[in-house]
């Protein structure tokens, strides 16, 4: 019999071998095997074709290009647009060189990137202010002036904040890929390129809200959304209308009985699943006007998750003081607990607690 | 040995009457009625010929890494995109004898299959792209463009196409996207424009000096070129001499002539300008290190060094540079290597695409650091920072720009260190108009 399965391309990404159809992708590859290997992306989109390769924020080491040829590639490869081939060993977060290069994307990303998150209403889904956290450094060596910008009103419900873009051009292929006719584009090269429409248009189509939920960072805004809200404070809702322009599968995020935004549903990677129309995002804020199908899944590492649980599920640290008392006790031990040097020894307090539990502390 | 420079100071050769009477088109008959499209590619891969835009890539190799798929035209673009600072041999040989590159564009696309050929030209050169588009109707009228070449049945379209502009879209990919009508971004690789170029069709892309050197080639046969030159640097180069020297112009070489040679014989450059000494020498355009004039002449192993792709990147970037598209630019002791680095890194920041992160802001970092030391308020860690930064851009782009951009500030730092440092301990002393921080035992 004709085996119909296809071909599986067999990877390792940071020690961890998984199976892959030819043409994925290594970054593809690594979010298969899970979050834990699978490098940052901030312009990478699964859902754009031909997006990618421009943050460098998933450069990964390729340290053996395939079973049949091993030599190593010589420079770092973006994962994102990198195709793996078969016997592929990938280094990722285990490479020092690798986690270097992060760092810097990190470094230059920040350059001309203002720190407003206090303000911004992109924090806490924001995917710099992630990769920042996960892969860059505290400080900044930068002490130059940063560019800036005002504030653009691109169309009645979109905000430009130019002052935040990386130019990850995603918004730029949302607008080529799911509308007619795309009015904002890139302008300017090098570091003064800038997200802009050609002389002040709108943008005033039927789908140009979603260009909001592709942005990594706070660049474009809900116009209807901007100020009014923090994005932990919310509770997002699956939800879903008989709707004739898009698939009508958004979430709700609610304040209290309010739906205060819509957006569309993402995945877990922060990507949207179905782009969703502008009637659905700007216009139906109603509960009367949804379907609910209950409380949309947020990753616990997330700061979206934060007092959205009315049981506490994580075992208290108390549980463990009680189990290491038990364990304490059981201890014959004559060592004095704290070294005779320590000046802690010395102190008032401590005399007090010696005091107090001699049975702890079993020595004079 | 003048292959390509041989009749350009023949008055009237840029018209198409005195360039068939000095030989030219004879390598077109010849092709076209004598030879296939496989052998012409034989015959260019003997020859050795490299990539005369910077990488030198070896062009016959790069001929036959074209797909080659059923029904998909096949295209070629000559890339007269010549932008860098220091280099204008293409500019120089398309302004005089324009009719070389048609001869050579036409043996090429045959070569290939191309019936449709593209000449981007660079956007500033107007009046070259005149010149090229006479060139183009004489030669039309003449048939050897256009439909049914000579008979044979080849048809061949030749269109110029003038550039907006941007250094950038002298990258291949950046001008196959600039070429279809968008933004010259450079596209990721692979794919390669040898599997989807132009229209995602196949493309080679090839330097003018490049595509010029047919003609010669299929006049005297591979070997013939072969044997100018030295190991794998054949046949010869024009080089773009600028600079403090005494004749300043555009020079063909053989490949494996002495760099002491190029730089002092009369034929050549005539020597550092009198009364001065030689500091530092650009051997090969903006992008590639810069070196102080002993290491130019002679190697850290103490031999002569040559003007060949091989003996110029002898000792790596540690002591050595690169032959890149051969904008030779000579500094001598009055130039100050502060503030030609800021203005190479100036330049670098001005035309990065703003596509990838780290030559988007690197560039921009790396002018201002500079502008900083230059204007007297850099500190001491500033020089370390350049460096890293450098090192960060380095290798991490989509394209070579941002090595471009890198190089020549950490090799400015690598051999003049103490000149920045001089900037930086001496800020009023630096800053005064002509200063220039001396120290003897680099000059030559």
């Amino acid at each position: 019999m004709e085996n119909t399965a296809p071909q599986l391309f067999k990877v390792t990404i940071d020690g961890v071998e998984v199976e892959v159809p030819p043409g994925t992708t290594i970054l593809q590859a690594a979010r298969k095997i899970g979050p834990e290997v699978a490098p940052p992306a901030m312009c990478y989109y699964e859902p754009l074709k031909g997006s990618g390769g421009k943050c460098r924020a998933c450069l990964v080491k390729v340290s053996a290009g395939s079973a049949k040829d091993p030599r190593p590639m010589p420079k770092l490869v973006a994962s994102c647009i990198t195709p793996i081939q078969d016997g592929m060993v990938v280094e990722n977060y285990t490479n020092p060189q690798v986690v270097d290069a992060r760092k810097s994307v990190v470094e230059f990303l920040l350059i001309n990137h203002p720190l407003d998150c206090p303000i911004c209403d992109q924090a806490g889904e924001c995917h710099l202010q992630d990769f920042s956290y996960e892969h860059g450094v505290g400080t900044t060596r930068y002490e130059e002036d940063r560019r800036t910008f005002e504030k653009e009103d691109i169309g009645p419900y979109i905000q430009l904040h130019m002052t935040r873009c990386v130019l990850c051009y995603r918004c730029v292929y949302t607008a080529d890929q799911i509308t007619n006719k795309r009015v904002h584009g890139v302008m300017g090269r090098g570091d003064h390129a800038e997200i802009s429409t050609y002389i002040g248009q709108a943008i005033d189509n039927d789908f140009s809200g979603n260009v909001i939920d592709v942005c990594p960072v706070g660049a474009l805004t809900d116009k209807t959304y901007r100020f009014k809200n923090r994005v932990w404070f919310s509770k997002p809702v699956d939800a879903h209308c008989d709707c004739e322009k898009c698939s009508g599968k958004v979430q709700l995020w609610y304040r209290g009985d309010e739906v205060i935004r819509v957006t569309a549903r993402k995945n877990e990677w922060g990507e949207v699943k179905e782009f969703i129309c502008n009637t659905c995002r700007f216009e139906r804020k109603q509960t009367s006007d949804w379907t609910i199908e209950g409380p949309t899944k947020v990753s616990r590492a997330s700061v979206i998750s934060a007092n959205k649980y009315s049981k506490n599920l994580v075992k208290k640290p108390d549980f463990a003081l009680k189990l290491a008392e038990s364990q304490y006790k059981n201890i014959d031990d004559d060592r004095p607990y704290l070294h005779e040097m320590s000046e802690i020894q010395q102190s008032e307090d401590y005399k007090a607690l010696m005091a107090k539990d001699e049975k702890y502390f079993g020595h004079k | 040995m003048k292959i390509l420079t041989e009749h350009i100071n023949t008055p009237g050769i840029e018209t198409f009457d005195v360039y068939r009477k000095k030989g030219g088109y004879t390598a077109v008959e010849k092709v076209i009625k004598k030879m296939t499209p496989e052998e012409v590619v034989e015959e260019v891969k003997k020859s050795g010929v490299r990539g005369r835009g910077g990488a030198g890539f070896p062009m016959g190799m790069k001929w036959s890494f074209l797909a080659k798929p059923e029904g998909v035209p096949r295209y070629l673009v000559c890339n007269a995109d010549e932008s860098e600072p220091g280099t204008f041999k293409d500019h120089y040989l398309m302004k005089n004898i324009p009719h070389l590159l048609i001869e050579g564009m036409i043996i090429s696309s045959y070569a290939l299959g191309a019936n449709k050929s593209f000449i981007y030209v660079r956007g500033e050169l107007m009046y070259v792209i005149h010149i090229l588009e006479k060139a183009i109707e004489e030669a039309k009228a003449a048939g050897f463009l256009g439909k049914n070449i000579l008979g044979s049945g080849y048809d061949l379209e030749l269109v110029v196409q003038p550039g907006g502009g941007a250094y950038i879209c002298g990258e291949e990919t950046a001008l196959l996207e600039s070429l279809e009508g968008k933004r010259g971004n450079p596209r990721n690789k692979p794919p390669f424009p040898a599997v989807k170029g132009l229209y995602q069709c196949p493309t080679v892309v090839n330097n003018v000096e490049s595509i010029a050197t047919t003609s010669w080639i299929i006049n005297n046969g591979g070997e013939a070129y072969a044997a100018i030159g030295i190991g794998k640097s054949t046949g010869t180069k024009l080089i773009s001499a600028s600079g403090h020297i005494n004749k300043p112009g555009v020079y063909e070489i053989n490949l494996g002539v002495s760099c002491d040679e190029f730089l002092n014989s009369d034929e050549y450059c005539g020597g550092v300008r009198k009364g001065h000494y030689l500091k530092a020498v650009v051997a090969g355009g903006s992008s590639v290190p810069i070196v102080p004039g002993h290491l130019f002449l002679k190697t850290a192993n103490g031999e002569d060094r040559l003007m060949s792709y091989e003996s110029l990147s002898d000792g790596g970037f540690a002591t050595g540079t690169m032959l890149g598209s051969g904008g030779f630019i000579v500094f001598d002791e009055t130039a100050c290597i502060v503030r030609n680095t800021w203005n190479f890194a100036r330049f670098y920041e001005h035309e990065s695409c703003g596509q990838c992160s780290p030559c988007r802001e690197g560039t921009g970092w790396m002018q201002k650091v500079l502008n900083r030391i230059e204007h007297g308020k850099g500190s001491m860690h500033d020089i370390d920072l350049l460096v890293d930064i450098s090192k960060k851009i380095e290798g991490n782009t989509i394209c070579p720009l941002g090595d471009a951009a890198a190089w020549p500030v950490a090799s400015a730092i690598r051999h003049f260190r103490d000149e920045f440092e001089w900037h930086i301990k001496e800020p009023i002393a630096a800053t005064k108009p002509g200063a220039v921080y001396m120290k003897e035992s680099v000059l030559v």
